[in-house]
């Protein structure tokens, strides 16, 4: 399942893409501990699969929440992009 | 030396006439729906305050949202640059710029020489800018200024979710009749939009001296909840609001200068 | 100031032709919106009986009223429900219910029940809410995404400008069609922004008429511009409270080149019934375990 995280609002749209298919084959789970922020965790989808997913509380703010991974100019490579070896996490800004 | 900065904000129009860089008179008017005609009228009032005509003016820039449609204007400047110049004139030390406006809010990070490095803007959305804390205001009927004050009597903080200015306008109406004290429900509207507005000046980084202008700059209670998010002192200069429009005169003061300096050279 | 972004009257209904005493399975789902919610119950997978109510301070006792309003006049008790799922975002909150399941899951499946397996993309738009959906012919969801933060394309941001022109938000659809010429959609997509640029217009002495059609506009090409971030595969479905305003609808039509299907059930349920569905599903799965 390719599940979206985030929302458009009239400032642009900002969503956290998990391909969930490969989360099931994911034996690390890397990206729960490499978040500062803590956004992600590890849950049973409504299909019985462990995938990742980005915490209910933070959905409506991560424009705001992933700022600070976001500087304007010399933009390093994202953690939680980095940490998920299978190359499950995207980001939509 | 006569120049002139008309700043035309989504709100508010702003102009201030300087003599070799010392403001000699200032206007401010509700921009309307009818900017252009606002701006003439702001700028009337300004020169007779000053006692001068529209012909003294040797140069005039324009900055703002809508500087495109400035009348008078011999140049046009961003509202980042205006921000940052008027910022570097009133205090050198100033590295970071803080603007929240009505509809937008912007931070700006500036070089030790006075360049502008980087800088991020929230726009297009209300939750993001002064109309935000308005809206809110305007929900529990209460006048800015007040709403603004009512926040440092809170010493609690609570939670707000709605992300949205229409949303958060309900959310604020069942926080009033869940009997939240008014104070609280203050802090937590100022708060929120503090923590979106640090947020985005994290993405130019923060650095010393830290000045904070625009219109919700006056807000004490913003300025209160600002200081707790950024963990840190803040400058709030006399009559924020100002502040681009003066950079707008002072960048046509610079402009004469160097245009006197290329004609000296050419000489 | 309401809560209450759309008109609508609270309703149930069952079928009087099915005995549920004779059937083997009875499974029910209960769906806890923010602003309304939705109980549905199945007999041996056949849609046997639904409600659909205003949600109240509390989820736990909206699913309750929900779920006793949807059985009135049944003969039948919470108790003699086999398998029940809560859906919606007050799921974990239904105190009956023996999973919960996103809403998301849901409505794909409720979908697949309603407009036949061949539905690919559904939208839901609702009070507060839009959600995108892809499933597969079996229901399954294979993409979505949502927008909760932001009011505009919801039935909020629709309300703030029925509001504004002081016309009732059921004539909103036909109002906008009385224009002769299609207006450019407000620029502003922020419902904030938008609404003073329409105040804007309407000093201009623009009619009302024009601008519910620039808005409705605004608010199609909105919602089409989510679509397209999850890309629309046919058949293709609305459901939702605004699948009721034409003034939107057609024009969303328009844009994408697409119509929506049609469906005898009352898509409101859709929620409900998808959770109704992953119960006899879950219900049939703990029986063969034993
Ligand atoms: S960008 Fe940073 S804050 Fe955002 S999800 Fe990734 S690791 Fe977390
Ligand atoms: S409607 Fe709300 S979330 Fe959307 S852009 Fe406006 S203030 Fe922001």
């Amino acid at each position: 399942m390719i599940a979206n995280y985030g929302y458009m609002d009239g400032s642009g749209e900002y969503y956290i893409t998990i391909d969930t298919g490969k989360c099931t084959e994911c034996g690390h789970h890397n990206c729960v501990e490499a978040c500062p922020k803590g956004m992600f965790a590890i849950e049973t989808d409504d299909y019985d699969d462990e995938v990742a997913v980005i915490r209910e509380e933070f959905r409506k703010q991560i424009k705001y929440m992933c700022a600070e991974c976001k500087p304007v100019s010399d933009r390093p490579p994202l953690p939680c992009v980095e940490a998920c070896t299978s190359g499950a996490v995207t980001h939509s800004w | 030396m006569i120049t002139a900065g008309m700043d035309l904000g989504s709100k508010f129009i702003k102009i201030v006439i300087m003599n070799d860089g010392d403001v000699i008179a200032r206007a401010k008017m509700l921009s309307g729906f009818e900017q252009e005609v606002t701006a003439s009228e702001a700028l009337s009032e300004a020169l007779s305050k000053a006692g001068l005509q529209s012909g003294d003016i040797e140069r005039l820039t324009a900055t703002g949202v809508g500087r495109s449609i400035a009348p008078f204007a011999h140049d046009r400047l961003t509202e980042v640059g205006a921000a940052a110049r008027g910022a570097i004139a009133r205090l050198p030390e100033t590295r970071t710029v803080i603007d929240v406006g009505a509809e937008e809010g912007r931070a700006i990070l500036i070089t030790p020489d006075g360049h502008v490095k980087d800088f991020a803007i929230n726009e297009k959305c209300a939750a993001g800018s002064g109309t935000f804390t308005e809206a809110m205001a305007r929900a529990l009927e209460l006048d800015i200024v007040e709403f603004g004050r009512l926040s440092l009597q809170s010493d609690k903080a609570v939670p707000m979710n709605a992300q949205c200015a229409v949303f958060a306008e309900s959310e604020v109406v069942s926080l009033l009749h869940a009997r939240t004290p008014k104070q609280d429900i203050s802090r937590a509207v100022h708060d929120a939009i503090a923590s979106r507005i640090v947020s985005m000046a994290r993405r130019v980084s923060v650095e010393r001296e830290v000045m904070i202008i625009g219109g919700m700059a006056y807000n004490v209670g913003f300025i209160a909840s600002m200081k707790r998010a950024l963990e840190m002192e803040l400058i709030v200069p006399d009559d924020p609001d100002y502040v681009p429009a003066e950079g707008a005169a002072w960048a046509a003061h610079d402009k004469l200068v160097g245009m006197e300096k290329t004609e000296l050279k050419e000489r | 100031m309401t809560v209450e972004y759309w008109r609508w009257k609270e309703y149930n209904w069952h079928d009087e032709n099915i005995d549920p005493k004779a059937g083997s399975v009875l499974s029910a789902g209960c769906d806890v919106g923010s602003v309304s919610s939705q109980a549905v119950v199945m007999v041996d997978g056949g849609l046997y009986a639904y409600s659909n109510m205003r949600t109240g301070s509390d989820s736990p006792h909206s699913a309750l009223d929900a779920m006793n309003w949807a059985l009135e006049g049944t003969g039948l008790k919470i108790e003699d429900l086999h398998y029940v799922v809560g859906t919606g975002y007050g799921r974990v909150n239904v105190p009956f219910a023996h999973r919960a399941i996103t809403e998301i899951a849901c409505h794909a499946r409720g979908a697949n029940f309603m407009y036949g397996p061949s539905v690919r993309t559904i939208l839901d738009m609702g009070g507060q809410d839009c959600k995108a959906i892809r499933c597969d012919h079996r229901g399954k969801v294979t993409n979505f995404l949502m927008n909760d933060k932001c009011a505009a394309g919801t039935g909020r941001g629709m309300e703030v400008f029925a509001d504004l022109l002081s016309v009732s938000i059921e004539d909103v659809g036909d109002l906008s069609f009385d224009v002769e010429e299609e207006p450019e959609p407000v620029s502003s997509t922020c419902v904030v922004f938008a609404k003073s640029e329409a105040a804007g217009l309407l000093r201009q002495g623009w009619p009302k008429n024009l601008v519910l059609a620039a808005y409705c506009n605004a608010m199609a090409h909105r919602v089409v511009t989510l679509l397209e971030r999850l890309g629309v595969e046919k058949e293709f479905a609305i459901t939702g409270g605004i699948a009721k305003n034409i003034g939107v609808v057609r024009r969303l039509e328009k844009e994408l080149g697409l119509t929506g299907l049609k469906s005898d059930y009352d898509t409101q349920i859709a929620g409900a019934l998808g959770a109704a569905l992953f119960a006899g599903a879950l219900y049939e799965k703990q029986q063969a375990k034993k």
